[in-house]
């Protein structure tokens, strides 16, 4: 009991340590950044007061900051969750689409079931689809005939090209013209949202899985047995644990919860299905999960500081004629100092 | 009917296979030396805009290949900072990458959108192109596309029969057992990732100069992936890599000549056919335990201190 309460002490001494350092290495990216926007001759402190202000300044600014956290955190926890046994999921991009494609199927198709039973119903299709998604890769792991990395990563494009199939094709709106995208959701189908704002239900579903992440890693016998086989995975499975259940099952959780956040973008954001339904935010999502370490709440405060990075974007964009693609060079370079700066302690993989 | 059909479908594939074989090489030359870089598309972006902006300000389209090929290996110096000498992890550095260089070439290129170039002419090859039906077919590129081939050539002949290859090589399958035997991991490495960014800066220039002759933001769409399963599908390998190329641009070029002739076949399946077509390869190649990959792909290389 000593050494649980011991490392409960350590964590938090690390974690304050861990948020003054992140401080001052985010001080950086933010004056490379500036020098940048000086180079191309935009002015950096009106551009950082006018994100700020627009971000963090207004209700409405930090809702749409809290709408944006909802699928990164979902699809950081998506890489979280097989990392625990050093799985690596870079494919929660196409996870993502693939959520949403089971989830647009069950809001077309099933619009006649009881109203308390179709959400629900378009909730677990989704994470079937990413979870099911993901688990092939998972397969192809456990029988060690693929590395989940890059079959992961091969088959973000045929999910994305399959959501193309379906809304160019069998799915597409007759009544919508040239656009390539579903038919409208039923009312029924959109997810709640709350405040008055944007924020919707995917937030509680976001809040619950890094919760039970938590739990079921420092709680239970699943995370014990999970961290076994993160520690050795040889001496693990000498002692009766499955690794093969494990890789599958991880993967399908991990692309369940990428699932989840593709279900919360079309239900709740686009309504409908389209191709142009996420901006990377696989791909972010593994750059917050690797950021945070995998750690809940630092999947939250990682999720947190990229939502207002991006947001910032549509802002430099509106006021300041600065292309938004250019708050990517922010949030790499956050990155990079971050990569730079740990690597020379933690190495490995 | 179908011999022009076919014909197009061919030239086309060549069209679109050459940037993505210059990417291939890329990602073949940097993952040899044990390096995953995931972005490539970054680098690509870099190469697209500089190449763009240096022809518009210079009118001459070759000084624009020459400096894309410059900005992607400068630009992939950064990467090779991070992973090389900052040990740090190979696929976040690599996403990392890919979200800079979309942010810097869209700030670079802002003021570029809508300007139009006459970019690389195509040359034709004298009698060569007169001959009927193949001939403007297939004789008719751009320099770029015709020097494509001899460059994958290059690289085999530097990777597979030079002494720098080999080391290149060694450190790829153990770095430790390269640096035991004298060599300086690190330094190769750099090199390596230096001619990747030159490669990758070419495939992208020829995107915004021969290709679509125009910039746009995020342009190279996804090609700097699609070379990273390209480097799989090939078998870490610059020739088989040719036929990859031509395979993917074949699927590129099938899509739209169908789409062209009105042919109801979703195009977007035909386009699967690349990445499950490598998945089940690497599945199969995985499965009998003849893996290809160099064997210290992906690891960091901790040095001997």
């Amino acid at each position: 009991m000593d050494k649980v309460t011991a490392g409960i002490d350590l964590f938090r001494n690390k974690r304050v340590a861990s948020v003054i350092r992140f401080s001052g290495l985010f001080g950086i990216a933010l004056l490379v950044f500036a020098v940048v926007l000086l180079v191309f001759g935009k002015n950096p402190i009106r551009a950082y007061v006018d994100i700020f202000s627009a971000t963090l300044g207004s209700s409405y600014g930090f809702s749409e900051v809290l709408v944006k956290m909802i699928p990164l955190a979902l699809t950081a926890l998506a890489v979280a969750i097989p990392s625990r046994i050093w799985l690596i999921n870079v494919g929660g991009e196409g996870q993502l689409f693939i959520g949403a494609l089971f989830a647009t199927w069950g809001a077309i198709n099933f619009s006649n079931l009881p109203a308390w039973l179709f959400l629900p119903w378009i909730s677990i299709l989704g994470f079937l689809g990413g979870g099911l998604w993901a688990s092939i890769s998972g397969f192809l792991r456990a029988k060690g005939w693929a590395s989940e990395t890059i079959s992961t990563l091969l088959m973000n494009y045929v999910a994305i090209l399959l959501v193309n199939f379906f809304v160019f094709g069998p799915w597409k709106d007759p009544e919508s013209a040239n656009y390539p995208q579903s038919i409208p959701f039923p009312d029924a189908a959109i997810l709640p949202s709350f405040f008055g704002s944007r924020v919707h239900l995917g937030a509680v579903l976001a809040i619950v899985g890094l919760i039970l992440f938590h739990f079921v890693l420092s709680r239970t016998r699943w995370g014990l047995e999970m961290r076994a086989i993160g520690i050795n995975q040889e001496a693990a499975r000498r002692n009766g644990i499955s690794t093969y259940r494990y890789i599958i099952l991880l993967m399908f959780i991990g692309g369940g919860m990428a699932g989840l956040a593709g279900m919360g973008e079309v239900s709740a954001i686009h309504g409908q299905l389209r191709p142009s339904l996420s901006p990377g935010l696989g791909y972010t999502g593994f750059l917050i999960s690797w950021m945070a370490m995998g750690n809940p709440l630092g999947i939250v405060a990682a999720a947190f500081l990229i939502s207002v990075i991006t947001a910032g974007g549509d802002i430099l964009q509106m006021t300041h004629r600065i292309p938004g693609a250019a708050v990517h060079i922010l949030m790499a370079l956050v990155l990079f100092v971050v990569l730079a700066r740990r690597a020379g302690k933690v190495g490995g993989k | 009917m179908i011999g022009s059909f076919l014909i197009s479908i061919l030239s086309g594939a060549i069209h679109s296979g050459a940037p993505l074989l210059y990417a291939t090489l890329a990602e073949a030359v940097g993952e040899r030396v044990g390096i995953v870089n995931l972005g490539l598309e970054g680098v690509m972006l870099m190469g697209a805009v500089v190449g763009f902006t240096t022809t518009v300000q210079t009118g001459n389209p070759v000084l624009g290949i020459l400096a894309g090929a410059l900005a992607g290996g400068l630009f992939n110096m950064v990467f090779g900072f991070l992973v090389i000498t900052r040990r740090a992890n190979q696929l976040a550095s690599g996403l990392a990458l890919m979200f800079c260089g979309v942010g810097l070439s869209a700030l670079i290129g802002a003021s570029y959108i809508g300007s139009r170039i006459q970019g690389l002419n195509e040359i034709q090859i004298p009698f060569l192109s007169t001959i009927p039906f193949i001939g403007r077919a297939f004789f008719n590129y751009d320099i770029l596309v015709y020097l494509v081939i001899p460059i994958a050539v290059l690289v085999w002949w530097f990777l597979f029969r030079t002494r720098w290859g080999l080391s290149l090589r060694a450190v790829g399958e153990n770095p430790t057992a390269a640096f035991a035997a004298g060599k300086n991991p690190h330094r190769l490495q750099y090199q390596a990732l230096f001619i990747a960014g030159i490669l990758g800066g070419i495939a992208g220039a020829h995107l915004s100069l021969a290709v679509a002759k125009t910039w746009a933001e995020w342009m190279t769409a996804g090609r700097g992936f699609i070379a990273v399963a390209l480097v799989i599908f090939s078998k870490w390998h610059p020739l088989r890599a040719i036929a990859g190329a031509l395979l993917f641009g074949g699927a590129i070029s099938l899509q739209l000549q169908m789409q062209a002739r009105g042919v109801p076949v979703s195009s977007f399946l035909l386009d699967m056919l690349p990445y499950v077509l490598s998945l089940a390869v690497l599945a199969i190649w995985g499965g009998t335990r003849r893996q290809a990959a160099p064997g210290s792909l992906g690891r960091v290389f901790q040095g001997t201190e």
